[in-house]
Formats: C-alpha cells, sequence, structure tokens
C-alpha cells in the first residue's frame, strides 16, 4: 500500500516536473546549470550568419550572438564554467531537435514565421533578411518585371519558391522556375547559364558572389522582394530562459556591440577563405536593433 | 507533440487556405494536386529510363556473350563504365559537365538528360543479368542452334533468348522496381518529382511528417505495382516443363 503511494506520487511529481508551465524555474536553465553545458544548434552552411570551419568548428554572426549570450547565461546562472556543444542542424530537423531538447538554442537562419511561433519560440530579431535577386552582371536585368519567360534559380527547401510563386501569381508573370539542389548548386545555375537569374536571401547570395571565381560578374539587382526576420531559435514555452537570452541580446543591441560583431562578420574578410562577404547592415535590421521586438514575418510584409 | 493534421494537402499553395475539395480550380493548385504531379513525374522519369535500361541492357547483355572478342569488349567496357560511378554523381556529370563539353546538350531538357543517366545507369546492372541469363544454360543449346543451319543472330533469337529472359525475371523485378526508388535523385536537377515535392512541400507547411509518410506510400504503391506487373508476366510467360525457373 505504502510503496504504492509512493510511486503514485512519484508520477505525479514527474508529470509535474516535466511540464514547463507548471514549474516555478525554467526548464532550459535548468538542465544548464545541472549539466553545466548548453547545446547550440549550428548549421554547416547559411552565409556569414552560421557555418562550419570544417573539425567540428562553427563560426558565424548568430553563433558569436549565442555565445556571448551563453557567457551572459552564465553569469546570471553564477556558474564558474559552461562547456558549449555544438549540434549541426537542418531546415528539416531543427525544430524537432529544439522540441525534443537536443539542441537548447539554434543559431543559425531560422524564419520567425507565426507556422513556427507554434511550435517554438523566438528571441528578440537580430538580422532582417532582404530577399534579392543575383544576376550576371552583363546580362541587364535590373528587376524582377524583366525576368517573364526567363529561367529563374532557387534552392529546393527554402521559401524563396514560395515566394516566387506568390508573385507570378499576382503580378501575372511566368517565370521558368529551376530548383538547385543547395545554394552552391543554385550558384552553379546561374554561373553556367542555365539560369538567368537567382532569386535568395540577400546575404546567402553576396557570400556565394564574394566566394565564386570572378566575384565582378555578378551583380545583386533589383528590388527587395521580401523582408524576413531571422531569429536565434528556443524552445517554446520556457519564459524565464526567453527573458535570459533577450537581456542579453538587448543589452548587447543598447551598447552598439552588437553592430560590432555584425561588422565583423559581414564587413571584414571572414575564415576558412579569408573573403568578405562585403553586406552592410540594412536599415530593417538597424530598425530591429533599436526598436527589440520578437514579431513574425507576417507582420512585416503588412507594412 | 502535435498532433497529425492531413488538412494540410487541401491547402493552397499560394495563400495556404484550406479548399473544402482538395482539389485546385481556375488556376489554384492545393499540396495534394501538386503531389499528384509530382507523382507523375516520378512514374515518368522512372517508367522512360526502365525502356532505356531494358534496350540497352540487353543489347550490351548480348556482345557479352557472342563469340567476337571486339562485342565482348565493348559490352565489358559499358558494364564497368556505368556500373562503377554512384549515380548521383553521373547524374550531376550530365546535367553539368557533358553539357560544358558540347555545348549542343545545353538546350537538352533536364528531364531527358536525366533519363538518360537514370537509364544508362540501369542498364549497366541489366547487361550482366542478361548475360547471367545467357550463361547458364548450357553451350549445346547455341551449339545445337548453330548446327540447324540458324545463324548467329536467329539462335539468339530463337534459341538463347527466350530461355535467358524467362530465367532473369527474378532480378529484372527488383530492378525495375530499384529504378522507381532511384528516380528520386532526379530532385538534384530540378525535376518536380515526390522528393522534390517533399523537400520543398514539408518546409512551406511545417508538416514534414504527413508530407514524408504520404509521399512513403506513392513510392510504396508505384514500386509494388511494378512488382505485380512482373509477377503477372512471368505467370503468362511461364512454359511448363521448358525450364527449371519460374516453375512453382
Amino acid at each position: 500500500m505504502k510503496l504504492a503511494k509512493i510511486a503514485c506520487a512519484t508520477v505525479i511529481a514527474a508529470a509535474f516536473a516535466g511540464s514547463p508551465v507548471l514549474a516555478q524555474e525554467s526548464a532550459t536553465l535548468k538542465k544548464i546549470k545541472d549539466s553545466g553545458s548548453a547545446t547550440m544548434g549550428v548549421r554547416e552552411s547559411s552565409g556569414g550568419l552560421s557555418f562550419t570551419l570544417g573539425d567540428g568548428k562553427f563560426a558565424g554572426f548568430h553563433v558569436e550572438l549565442c555565445e556571448r549570450v551563453l557567457a551572459d547565461v552564465r553569469k546570471q546562472l553564477g556558474m564558474g564554467q559552461l562547456s558549449i556543444k555544438y549540434q549541426p542542424v537542418t531546415s528539416q530537423n531543427r525544430i524537432p531537435l529544439m522540441q525534443n531538447g537536443t539542441i537548447d538554442i539554434e543559431c543559425g537562419s531560422t524564419t520567425n514565421n507565426a507556422a513556427r511561433q507554434k511550435d517554438v519560440s523566438f528571441a528578440v530579431t537580430t538580422f532582417v533578411e532582404e530577399v534579392r535577386i543575383a544576376a550576371k552582371a552583363s546580362s541587364g536585368i535590373t528587376s524582377i518585371s524583366q525576368l517573364s519567360g526567363k529561367n529563374v534559380a532557387t534552392t529546393t527547401g527554402t521559401t524563396s519558391v514560395q515566394l516566387l510563386r506568390k508573385h507570378e501569381r499576382a503580378n501575372g508573370v511566368d517565370f521558368k522556375e529551376v530548383f538547385g539542389k543547395d545554394h552552391a548548386d543554385s550558384f552553379l545555375l546561374l554561373e553556367s547559364g542555365r539560369a538567368d537569374a537567382f532569386v535568395m536571401d540577400g546575404q546567402i547570395l553576396a557570400g556565394l558572389i564574394a566566394k565564386s571565381k570572378n566575384p565582378a560578374d555578378f551583380k545583386i539587382v533589383g528590388e527587395v522582394l521580401n523582408v524576413e526576420p531571422i531569429n536565434i531559435m528556443l524552445r517554446k514555452d520556457d519564459p524565464a530562459f526567453k527573458k535570459a537570452v533577450d537581456d542579453s541580446l538587448i543589452r548587447m543591441m543598447k551598447s552598439g556591440e552588437i553592430a560590432k560583431v555584425y561588422d565583423k562578420w559581414f564587413m571584414q574578410p571572414i575564415p576558412p577563405a579569408n573573403v568578405r562577404i562585403g553586406l552592410p547592415v540594412s536599415d530593417a535590421t538597424k530598425t530591429a536593433w533599436t526598436n527589440p521586438n520578437d514579431k513574425p514575418a507576417e507582420d512585416y510584409a503588412k507594412k | 507533440m502535435s498532433t497529425w493534421d492531413w488538412q494540410v494537402f487541401c491547402k493552397d499553395t499560394i495563400e495556404a487556405e484550406v479548399i473544402p475539395s482538395c482539389f485546385g480550380s481556375g488556376g489554384d493548385i492545393t499540396y495534394l494536386d501538386w503531389m499528384l504531379s509530382a507523382w507523375g513525374w516520378t512514374l515518368s522519369v522512372a517508367l522512360l529510363s526502365l525502356v532505356v535500361a531494358l534496350a540497352f541492357g540487353s543489347l550490351m547483355g548480348i556482345l557479352r556473350t557472342t563469340p567476337s572478342r571486339g562485342l565482348v569488349f565493348l559490352g565489358n567496357a559499358w558494364t564497368e563504365l556505368f556500373r562503377n560511378i554512384p549515380l548521383l554523381v553521373q547524374i550531376v556529370l550530365w546535367y553539368h559537365v557533358i553539357p560544358a563539353i558540347f555545348p549542343v546538350l545545353q538546350g537538352v531538357p533536364s528531364f531527358l538528360l536525366v533519363v538518360a543517366a537514370l537509364g544508362l545507369f540501369t542498364s549497366a546492372r541489366i547487361s550482366e543479368q542478361v548475360r547471367a541469363g545467357i550463361q547458364s544454360l548450357p553451350r549445346g543449346q547455341s551449339m545445337a542452334g548453330l548446327a540447324m543451319g540458324f545463324t548467329l543472330a536467329q539462335t539468339y533469337r530463337y534459341v538463347l533468348l527466350p530461355m535467358a529472359f524467362r530465367i532473369i525475371i527474378p532480378p529484372l523485378t527488383s530492378e525495375s522496381m530499384n529504378i522507381i526508388k532511384n528516380s528520386s535523385v532526379a530532385f538534384a536537377v530540378s525535376i518536380a518529382e515526390l522528393t522534390l515535392f517533399a523537400m520543398q512541400a514539408q518546409e512551406e507547411t511545417s508538416r514534414g511528417i504527413e508530407i514524408y509518410l504520404a509521399v512513403t506510400g506513392l513510392y510504396f504503391i508505384s514500386a509494388f505495382s511494378i512488382n505485380r506487373v512482373m509477377h503477372f508476366i512471368e505467370g503468362r510467360v511461364r512454359v511448363p516443363g521448358l525450364i527449371a525457373a519460374g516453375g512453382k
């Protein structure tokens, strides 16, 4: 009888402990404190935001911001040491891995949108992406309206594919879409002439052009096709951890530290090839830094 | 974790609103429409490649059993060339490298390039099966054919091949099912087939599990249908008592 009671109490206690809403303190902060480590989700190749240097090392604008955030978290928790584990993620598995606890903070190139906010939470916006067109400098293409009937490359598994479709519908233009299996492949389509233009996130285009054989042959042209906030991703329903991360980021935004980190990754030569991406901070990103918020992409579209 | 949401297939691909009939109209398409069209691309790539593979595979397999050394060499070289390079690498070679060397090929649609790549890759495997089938027959068979006054071509046509093809129907069945599954590499060269659909639609809808389950189901149905067709053919062409293979 007594044993059954204890078992029952344990089960109830476990059920409550597992529920983040009822828990008094943050499950993620507790996990970090108890294990002495935090797991950061990173990308293999997301332009200057998050990329691998090979050999299990990762770097980039968001990776460095997260390292600084975790240093602040370590101070807040009064810990002497905090080891950071890097876990590469893909656009397919990043949300499930966040939900099941494999990663605690994702520092890649995740668009903050309303659909994802049902599954995960986002820190304040640190980068605003502008979707642009890259074309050969010699092509004379200067606007999306000139792309009617042309081959337009984009990468499978990105929101740009959907964006192109919406543009076709809204403006009655007809692109011939070609899909690269990754960004390098899409750029090869542009380089080899199979595609006349490549529509993708501006910072990815800038990075690919910087790394190409003849950067002068390519230009980023035309209007901004879409604006999307790219945020550091966190687990849903853990307000204490989100507050710790947001406070740290807002501190960096106020002190101008974030602008220095940006400059380091987007304006200076970066490893491994020591090329400069050369993408000055956009007005939209500056606005996000002066008015910290975690609004989804849908709110940007309304403007 | 979240619950199932099969409604995702009824959403249109522009505004992501659920359309009651699940099929779009007037230029709108739903994810279901898109998936069915992707299934069509998968089947087109696979079936056309199978035709290419059977034609070249049978030819090369036969050449490898002829008395002529030159023809045997040609058949062997063909088989080893296409068998020893990974399929995805061959696809990329056909799409990016060969058109760079022969500019004429730049105008060829990627659909035909992928059919060529997948067809020739599989032809190497079919050639090996055809050769095995012919060589499994006693040597006396071809000698008897020639002694009857048949030419070499007639010996193959009327004596060797009818038996060899019956013997190799089981491995040919596997190969035909493989080609359905291998057609998934066509996503790498911008064919809007099932794998490309799955990768893209799961990103747009955030309902990866439902999308991948449905796509898995379609691959299974396609491959299993091929299996049933081949089983039917195997039963229809069986000659009782002629050869051991196929007898039950």
